[in-house]
């Protein structure tokens, strides 16, 4: 089968996964409950796509705990998240040196 | 107007960085699995996702069928539409029937949280901004990645790169918890979810323990911890 016919049927499923609920919900969500929800799924998302894998992000368990513990500080005092994001690399990189 | 769209392409631009590397790394893994650079990027182009493009990718060098694909990024691309939903409760009342069409292209993950982490609703043109510099990040780290394949570059620097994407996360999830403590407990629980899936049931995949871990820890959390009026 050609190539191009795969990724026009995995882009196509993607987009519709995500076209179409964003199109067709309209409705406020009134239910406290659901609001509840609405407001913890981001910061549950991103948690469990951050551990365990953060851990792994860089091949070596070492230098990804120094870079994690940076992100956390640095995180914890408000800084932007370029200024974290490039912090937490560059001390994965400076320990990857060094060990 | 063009202000918007300019302040969206600036808080792209930290994701737009992580994907820059994110996006290499896939680069490298399709040419590998025997596509040409060009297929790589077009994936890129036209799927802006992570784990779906790896599952992808697979499926087309093992010449799997047309359906095991529309399943397997179904199962994977799934919790995008949970972020539709709840993206749909934030937008301005300029969002229509196109505009819709056009910015649900460029629902990830990232770009959710960095949207719903916005104080004010969103128009179409900020988060236009917001996916336009992610989708250069993403297709031409994929570009770089997929010529770069089988020659050697220093792996110390790709390594550290790869947590960029993971210290943005760490940036958005951390600071709010200062002032809700429901939220540790909600990014406590989700981790600790996610290390249970990902060590006890390997054979789930990645995308998946992932949205089963935000979908059990929400619903608990809402149970539990019920958020007063006018905070979402």
């Amino acid at each position: 089968m050609s190539v191009g016919i795969y990724i026009a049927v995995m882009a196509g499923v993607t987009y519709l996964i995500r076209m179409l609920p964003f199109t067709l919900f309209r409705k406020e969500i009134r239910s406290p409950f659901w609001r509840s929800f609405m407001f913890y799924l981001p910061y549950a998302v991103l948690s469990a796509m951050t551990f365990p894998a953060i851990f792994y992000a860089t091949g070596n368990t070492v230098t990804a705990a120094v870079g994690t513990a940076v992100a956390l500080l640095l995180a914890y005092f408000d800084l932007p998240l370029i200024v974290v994001a490039t912090a937490a690399s560059l001390a994965a990189l400076l320990i990857g040196l060094w060990v | 107007m063009r202000s918007k769209f300019v302040k969206g392409m600036a808080d792209g631009m930290p994701i737009a960085l992580g994907y820059l590397s994110v996006s290499f790394g896939f680069g490298i893994l399709a040419v590998k699995a025997g596509l040409s650079v060009l297929a790589a990027v077009g994936i890129s182009l036209t799927n802006l996702t992570s784990a779906g493009q790896a599952a992808g990718i697979g499926i087309i060098a093992a010449g799997g069928t047309l359906i095991e694909m529309i399943l397997t990024q179904l199962v994977i691309n799934l919790r995008y539409s949970l972020m539709a939903v709840s993206l749909t409760q934030k937008l301005d009342g300029s969002f229509h029937t196109p505009q819709r069409m056009l910015v649900a292209f460029g629902i990830t993950d990232e770009i959710y949280a960095v949207a719903m982490a916005q104080k004010e609703p969103l128009t179409p043109r900020y988060m236009q901004g917001l996916i336009f510099t992610p989708l250069i990040g993403w297709t031409t780290g994929t570009f770089l990645g997929g010529m770069a394949a089988g020659q050697l570059l220093p792996p110390v620097l790709s390594d550290a790169l790869g947590l960029m994407l993971y210290g943005m996360f760490i940036a958005i999830i951390i600071p709010p918890c200062k002032k809700s403590h429901p939220l540790i407990a909600v990014i406590l629980i989700a981790a600790g979810f996610s290390v249970l899936f990902t060590y006890a049931t390997p054979f789930i995949s990645g995308g998946f323990a992932v949205i089963l871990s935000a979908l059990i820890t929400c619903i608990l959390a809402a149970f539990f911890f019920p958020i007063k009026e006018e905070k979402a």
